[in-house]
C-alpha cells in the first residue's frame, strides 16, 4: 500500500520539482507502481491537477501529457490512425479496464520498467521524452538514462512516416508480458525493440535493405539482445520466442501496410 | 486531509490520513461490496466508478476523488439485481466472491459499448479475475443481459 506522512496537490511544475528533490518525496502517477513498494515516503507528489491528462495533435506530433491514463491513449483516434493500431495492441493486454482507467502513460514511461509494453512500443516511434528540468530527450535515451529526480511531463511523437506494429507474448493474458516486439519501418532504416528480456526494452536499428532476407534479419536481431531468467520463462526460451515475434510482427506490418 | 466527495450521490465530507486507501475508506463508509481480493491492482474485485468510469479502488489514490463521485454496488441495486439474475440462471457463480468488482464492470461496459462482440465482452471484462470458474457461464450470462437489454439478439 501506499504509505506517506503527506499528499501534496503540486500547483505548478516548480512546485512539483522542488518538493521532488528530496529523496524521501515521490511523485505519483496512476499509483501502480508506487503502491507496490515496501517504503514509507514523506511527501507523496500528485501532478494530476497541473493539466497534464491530455492528448493534443497537430499536424505534426502528438503531445501526450504525463497524466493521460493507459485507456485515453489506447482509445484516442489520432494514436489509433497513426499506429494502424499498434499503439491499441501495445496497451490491451495490461492487466483489465479498470487498470488501463487508472494507470497513467508518465509513471509507464518514467519507471522504465522491464515488462513495459509501453516503454517497448515508444521506443521504436520517433518519440520524446519531455521533462521538466533536461528538456526534450529522443526515448531510447531516456530508457537508458539513470533514475534521477525531474519530472516527466509528456511524451512527444512525431508524425514521421513509420510502419508500425506490436506483438508481446504472455503465459497467460493479462500477466506481464515473457517477451515484447516493436517495429517501425521509415524510408530507409528499420528499428526493432525487444523488452521484457526480461530487462527493459532496447532496440537495434537496420538498412530496410535486411528486410530481403526477413528470416535472417529475425534470427540476427534476437540473437543480438540478452536474455536471462525468472519466474516466468528461461533465458534460451525468450530468445527463441523474441525471434519469432520478430517474423510475426514484420507480417502483421505486412498485412496492415502491404508490401 | 479534508476530503468532500459524493458516494452513491450521498455527499460525505471527512478528515483522512493522506495515505488512506480508497477501498478502505469506502469500506469505513458501508460499501461493504467493495473488497480486496489481490495485493497488486490484478483482481478487479475493488472495482468502483469514479466519475462513471469502472476503475480500482485499491489503486487510485483517494485524494483524487476530491469533489468526485464515487459509484460503488451499493448504488446501483437495481441493475445489480437484474444482471445478477441472468448470473444465477446461468448458475455462473460458485463461491461468488468476485461477482461484486465483476458486476460493476458489467455494468459499466453495457453502458459504454453501443453493441460489444465476443471479442469485446472479454477485452472488457479480462481484468476481473474468476478462481472457481472458466468464465464460460459469466460470459452466457453478460450475452444474454446484453440482448437483454438492448432487445436484439446477440451477433457477436
Amino acid at each position: 500500500m501506499l504509505r506517506c506522512n503527506n499528499y501534496v496537490f503540486a500547483k505548478s511544475l516548480e512546485e512539483a520539482y522542488e518538493l521532488n528533490q528530496k529523496r524521501n518525496n515521490a511523485v505519483v502517477g496512476g499509483n501502480g507502481w508506487l503502491r507496490l513498494r515496501k517504503r514509507q515516503w514523506d511527501t507523496v507528489i500528485d501532478i494530476s491537477e497541473l493539466g497534464l491528462d491530455n492528448i493534443e495533435e497537430n499536424d505534426d506530433v502528438f503531445k501526450i501529457g504525463a497524466m493521460v491514463t493507459l485507456s485515453d491513449l489506447e482509445h484516442d483516434p489520432g494514436i489509433e490512425k497513426y499506429t494502424k493500431g499498434a499503439v491499441r495492441e501495445s496497451l490491451m493486454h495490461i492487466v483489465g479496464t479498470q487498470f488501463r482507467n487508472t494507470v497513467t502513460v508518465g509513471g509507464s514511461i518514467f519507471g522504465r520498467f522491464g515488462f513495459s509494453d509501453v516503454l517497448s512500443m515508444f521506443i521504436v516511434l520517433d518519440s520524446y521524452a519531455e521533462l521538466y528540468k533536461s528538456g526534450i530527450v529522443p526515448m531510447h535515451e531516456f530508457a537508458k538514462m539513470p533514475y534521477d529526480n525531474d519530472i516527466l511531463t509528456g511524451i512527444v511523437v512525431k508524425k514521421t512516416p513509420l510502419k508500425i506494429a506490436y506483438s508481446s507474448f504472455r503465459n497467460q493474458s493479462t500477466d506481464f508480458p515473457v517477451v515484447t516486439c516493436a517495429i517501425a519501418i521509415g524510408s530507409d532504416k528499420i528499428t526493432t525493440a525487444i523488452g521484457a528480456r526480461p530487462s527493459k526494452a532496447d532496440i537495434r536499428t537496420a538498412h530496410i535493405d535486411e528486410l530481403k532476407d526477413k528470416e535472417g534479419y529475425a534470427a540476427k536481431i534476437a540473437k543480438s539482445f540478452d536474455y536471462a531468467s525468472n519466474l516466468r520463462a528461461s533465458g534460451e526460451y525468450r530468445e527463441h520466442i523474441a525471434e519469432v515475434l520478430i517474423k510475426r510482427t514484420l507480417e502483421k506490418i505486412e498485412v496492415s501496410y502491404g508490401n | 486531509m479534508e476530503i468532500k466527495l459524493w458516494i452513491n450521490d450521498k455527499l460525505i465530507t471527512d478528515n483522512v490520513e493522506p495515505d488512506m486507501p480508497m477501498l478502505e475508506f469506502l469500506r469505513d463508509k458501508g460499501c461493504y461490496s467493495v473488497k480486496r481480493g489481490c495485493e497488486t491492482s490484478n483482481c478487479g474485485l475493488c472495482t468502483v466508478w469514479l466519475e462513471g468510469k469502472p476503475i480500482l479502488s485499491c489503486t487510485m489514490p483517494l485524494m483524487r476523488a476530491n469533489g468526485k463521485h464515487i459509484t460503488t454496488l451499493e448504488g446501483l441495486q437495481n441493475e445489480a439485481m437484474e444482471f445478477g439474475a441472468f448470473l444465477a440462471d446461468e448458475g455462473a457463480d460458485q463461491c461468488g466472491f468476485c461477482n461484486p468488482g465483476f458486476i460493476m464492470n458489467v455494468l459499466a461496459m453495457e453502458r459504454e459499448l453501443e453493441s460489444p462482440t465476443e471479442e469485446d465482452i472479454k477485452e472488457y471484462l479480462t481484468g476481473n479475475l474468476c478462481r472457481c470458474t472458466g468464465y464460460m457461464g459469466q460470459l452466457r450470462a453478460v450475452k444474454k443481459y446484453i440482448e437483454h437489454k438492448r432487445g436484439v439478439k446477440f451477433d457477436g
